[in-house]
């Protein structure tokens, strides 16, 4: 085989294989663009992937019936403190793992490893005992607190840590700053890539968070996207354009920001690949 | 006098060395107390708690009138024919989703490491699901399933094949959630298998064409045995998600038809908080996580003797 034609025959793979990956999600967000009629009208051809009659109208009623914008705005909420507060904490517990000395770090650092392999799911139960006792359920404490400390992104800070030079740090203690002051002015500006690594996994991951926000948020108002466009789902009368207009919606700021840091996303998901 | 001021210095150095060291130590507890406080109080008590009421009989709701019942829920837990079946379905899922997921993930590794033009766009073809959220994808689907009005069946139609039930049959529910599960997750798999790929020299692939090797000979004799450690941690990672399957059973069939997607997350999940049976839910959690345990640890061991 030829270079060309290998190329060529990897060209025509990659196609193939591309258009089966998307269609799903060109589908979804075409349809909700499409009048109601026009979805089912159009679905035994191709049409069914082209944005004919272009319309908002599936936008408009949809956000009409249920206060998607409220669910959007409690998602970024609770998300983004929930990812912000885990850099902060996670950050300064992988940094004392990886530079700092003192008794017993060696065990919590294997502790911190084993409590990676705990299934949120068999702690479901008790955890949401422990949400209860305090008093949290359908606060934004339930949906933030539990889930700021975390185990891989610690492990995710101490393995980059590891590799800061000690001279840097050394020289800067005597230079009379303290371990806090080192940590934030010198060490953090240099570690602008393990931070965005992290915020986006966490992210992502939160994001999608549906299992637990069913069990604290009983009430409308800390309900989160996923929840809301779930229920939406279940609600009668079922218009699919309405419904993939919200699943189009759900999706956009995940997307803007999986753009934005794509490349730390992938070194995050590869570099625990290859460390691990 | 001098010697007395140097034995008096040197004392005072070591005094000054173990401050020090007392002090990067109380620096240290500082620095980690957050994180494991907060990982105290939410990881490792409910993981004891789990353990403490699977050995109780009681309403999550109505926690002071906790009983103790011994191992009455493990007795009934295997004697649960629900619970066979869950775990059944849990590791049908599992051993089936693991090898194809990964296999399709290789596979467009090899079809994404080339210098194709397009190659960017590919890429973000095949991680476009694995961004969106399991909800968005697992609502899209019950529609593309849609026996009736689905895009699936009506492309069926177009090749001359008759409508599928998919997601309503007892044959089909738990294979058409396995085709979704591996299309939203094979790129994330494919980005680990990518970046193994390009940590492969390009002169052993140079050295193995001078020699005359083709390209299935390089695939089979470079390629494979280089990502070694790279395919172990992807079947790693792999299977420790499918063993968690949840989400999709939950929204597109609720465990149905006739229990063939019912899994053991979800069998906790109508336990403890529809049924209210928080001790036996615990007892399913403990089977469940030791379950995980020793999927991860055989895997690992199995996997380092070869």
């Amino acid at each position: 085989m030829t270079d060309r034609t290998a190329k060529l025959v990897q060209n025509i793979a990659n196609i193939i294989m591309s258009l089966l990956f998307i269609t799903p999600l060109l589908w979804m967000v075409v349809s909700s663009f499409k009048p109601e009629t026009q979805i089912f009208a159009d679905l035994s051809s191709l049409k069914a992937l082209l944005p004919l009659n272009f319309t908002f109208d599936n936008y408009i009623a949809a956000f009409d019936r249920i206060p998607m914008m409220k669910y959007l705005f409690n998602s970024l909420f609770y998300v983004t403190v929930t990812c912000i507060s885990g850099l902060a904490v996670n950050s300064i517990c992988g940094y004392a793992l990886a530079k700092l000395q003192f008794k017993g770090r060696e065990f919590v650092l294997m502790a911190v490893i084993a409590l990676m392999i705990v299934p949120f799911e068999s702690i479901l139960m008790p955890m949401y005992f422990i949400v209860n006792s305090l008093k949290w359920v359908d606060t934004w404490y339930a949906l933030i607190v539990p889930f700021v400390a975390n185990c891989f992104s610690i492990f995710m800070f101490r393995q980059f840590f590891m590799d800061v030079p000690n001279e840097i740090l050394e020289s800067a203690a005597i230079d009379g700053s303290s371990p806090m002051k080192t940590f934030i002015s010198i060490v953090v500006p240099l570690s602008g890539p393990v931070f965005a690594t992290v915020f986006i996994l966490d992210y992502i991951n939160h994001w999608g968070d549906f299992m637990w926000p069913i069990l604290v948020t009983t009430g409308e108002s800390l309900r989160n996207i996923q929840l809301g466009i779930q229920t939406f789902f279940t609600l009668p009368p079922v218009y699919y354009g309405q419904i993939m207009a919200t699943l189009t919606f759900t999706t956009v700021p995940i997307i803007i920001l999986f753009f934005m840091l794509q490349k730390y996303y992938v070194q995050g998901i590869t570099s625990a690949g290859i460390k691990g | 006098m001098q010697t007395a001021w140097g034995a008096n210095e040197h004392k005072n150095k070591q005094a000054s060395l173990s401050r020090q060291k007392r002090r990067e130590s109380v620096v240290g507890y500082t620095f980690i107390a957050p994180s494991v406080i907060l990982l105290l109080v939410f990881l490792v008590l409910p993981f004891l708690l789990a353990v403490l009421f699977s050995f109780t009989k009681f309403n999550l709701l109505r926690p002071d009138k906790i009983q103790f019942n011994g191992l009455d829920n493990y007795m009934l837990l295997f004697q649960d024919s629900l619970f066979y079946k869950s775990l059944f379905n849990t590791l049908y899922f599992t051993v089936i989703v693991v090898p194809v997921q990964s296999a399709v993930a290789f596979m467009l590794a090899l079809l994404v490491n080339q210098q194709l033009k397009l190659r960017n766009v590919y890429r973000i073809a095949y991680f476009s699901p694995v961004v969106t959220s399991m909800t968005v994808i697992a609502i899209l689907w019950i529609s593309l399933y849609n026996p009736n009005e689905g895009l699936i069946n009506s492309a069926l139609n177009f090749f001359g094949i008759p409508k599928q039930p998919f997601l309503r049959s007892a044959d089909q529910a738990m294979h058409s959630i396995i085709f979704m599960s591996v299309w939203q997750a094979a790129g994330y798999q494919m980005m680990i298998f990518l970046a193994g790929l390009q940590g492969i020299s390009k002169d052993i692939y140079e050295a193995s064409s001078i020699d005359g090797a083709n390209r299935f000979q390089q695939l089979r004799f470079i390629t494979i045995p280089s990502l070694y450690n790279v395919t172990v941690f992807v079947l790693t990672i792999t299977t420790i998600q499918a063993v968690k399957l949840f989400v999709q059973p939950y929204i597109m069939t609720n465990g149905g038809p006739e229990n063939t997607t019912r899994t053991l997350a979800l069998l906790i999940y109508q336990q403890g908080f529809q049924f209210r049976n928080a001790g036996y839910a615990s007892a399913i959690s403990v089977i469940f996580f030791l379950i995980v345990v020793v999927i991860s640890f055989s895997m690992k061991k199995f996997f380092r003797d070869k």
